[in-house]
């Protein structure tokens, strides 16, 4: 008999603290997979940021670093200019790279940075309590939009891929889910994707993967799924919203 | 044949494993608790898994091991 799945080796073999159910779990073992297959566990750079994902420095069999609230991109970018040959990623929760980090993202992308960014997506600020993320669905109900949140007082959700698409730096971008098998499938194509871009030296690179968060969506771990594959798609589609490589090399 | 194993004190009882399964055979161990205090998943007919990952493609503690 042999092992068709186990614990990738950029995985550290150390219990998460993440609360049952928290796609952080997944989408760590992705990433995971990713570099081990890619072979580059020796030259790879992690960024952790700050939200839940903060302990990934705990996780991550690679070097890692720790930045301020928002600002991994940036020290992403210290990271890579001065060791052009790493493969630099950082991986950044939605209330860290879509709302204080919103400058540091979109400028790294805009100066074609070649890192990589694993951005988690699920709607809420976790670590602090579930309260609202510029990422919360119009109507979503966290701790501060106990009526759910009312876009004439509080904006629209903000689509990252979407914005960030029109940057001339970005080399691939994409949105990918965890909700089921298959798009957990097509998350770790598109993670993979994204590194083996930045070896080849295209430019900026995002992953957004939507994920869920059944302590702060008060749903039981399936039924956050459900949510998640319901109408988070709905608003937030899945697909490849830029990808250099293919653009140049039909040409 | 395949076969799982599950580390079932790393489990936190989430139960995603259980809503994959093609076969219907992962499910939570209603009778005993591990360290965690969590009712852990299990596999209760091993002999009919197809050992098609997909309960650990989708657990998000890396509790599950598949061979084939």
């Amino acid at each position: 008999m042999t092992k068709v799945f186990t614990r990738p080796e950029a995985l550290n073999d150390v219990e998460l603290h993440y609360c049952p159910g928290c796609t952080h779990g997944i989408i760590h073992r992705l990433v995971a997979e990713a570099i081990d297959e890619l072979g580059i566990i020796g030259q790879t750079i992690g960024v952790a940021s700050v939200g839940c994902s903060v302990f990934s420095y705990n996780y991550f069999g690679c070097d890692m670093e720790q930045a301020a609230h928002g600002r991994a991109p940036a020290v992403a970018t210290g990271i890579k200019r001065a060791l052009p040959d790493r493969v630099v990623f950082t991986y950044q929760g939605d209330g860290d790279l879509a709302a204080i980090g919103t400058a540091e993202t979109v400028h790294a992308a805009s100066r074609g940075e070649n890192i990589t960014v694993i951005f988690v997506n699920n709607g809420v600020y976790g670590m602090t309590g579930g309260q609202m993320a510029p990422t919360t669905l119009a109507g979503q109900v966290t701790q501060t939009s106990p009526y759910g949140r009312d876009v004439k007082t509080q904006g629209y959700p903000l689509r990252v891929c979407e914005l960030l698409a029109q940057t001339e730096g970005a080399a691939f971008l994409a949105r990918t889910a965890v909700d089921n098998v298959k798009h957990i499938r097509e998350a770790k194509a598109a993670i993979k994707k994204a590194f083996t871009y930045q070896l080849e030296g295209r430019g900026f690179s995002l992953v957004e993967v939507l994920s869920a968060c059944p302590t702060y969506w008060a749903l039981p771990p399936a039924e956050a799924m459900k949510r998640l594959g319901g109408e988070v798609l709905d608003y937030y589609p899945l697909g490849v919203y830029k990808d250099k490589g293919a653009e140049t090399d039909e040409k | 044949m395949a076969k799982v194993t599950f580390r079932e004190d790393r489990c936190k009882g989430c139960e995603l494993c259980t809503t994959v399964c093609p076969k219907h055979i992962v499910q939570m161990a209603k009778d005993r608790l591990n360290k965690k205090g969590f009712h852990p998943a299990e596999v209760v007919k091993q002999e009919e898994c197809i050992g098609c990952a997909f309960c650990a493609t989708i657990c998000p503690d890396t509790v599950i091991e598949v061979e084939k």
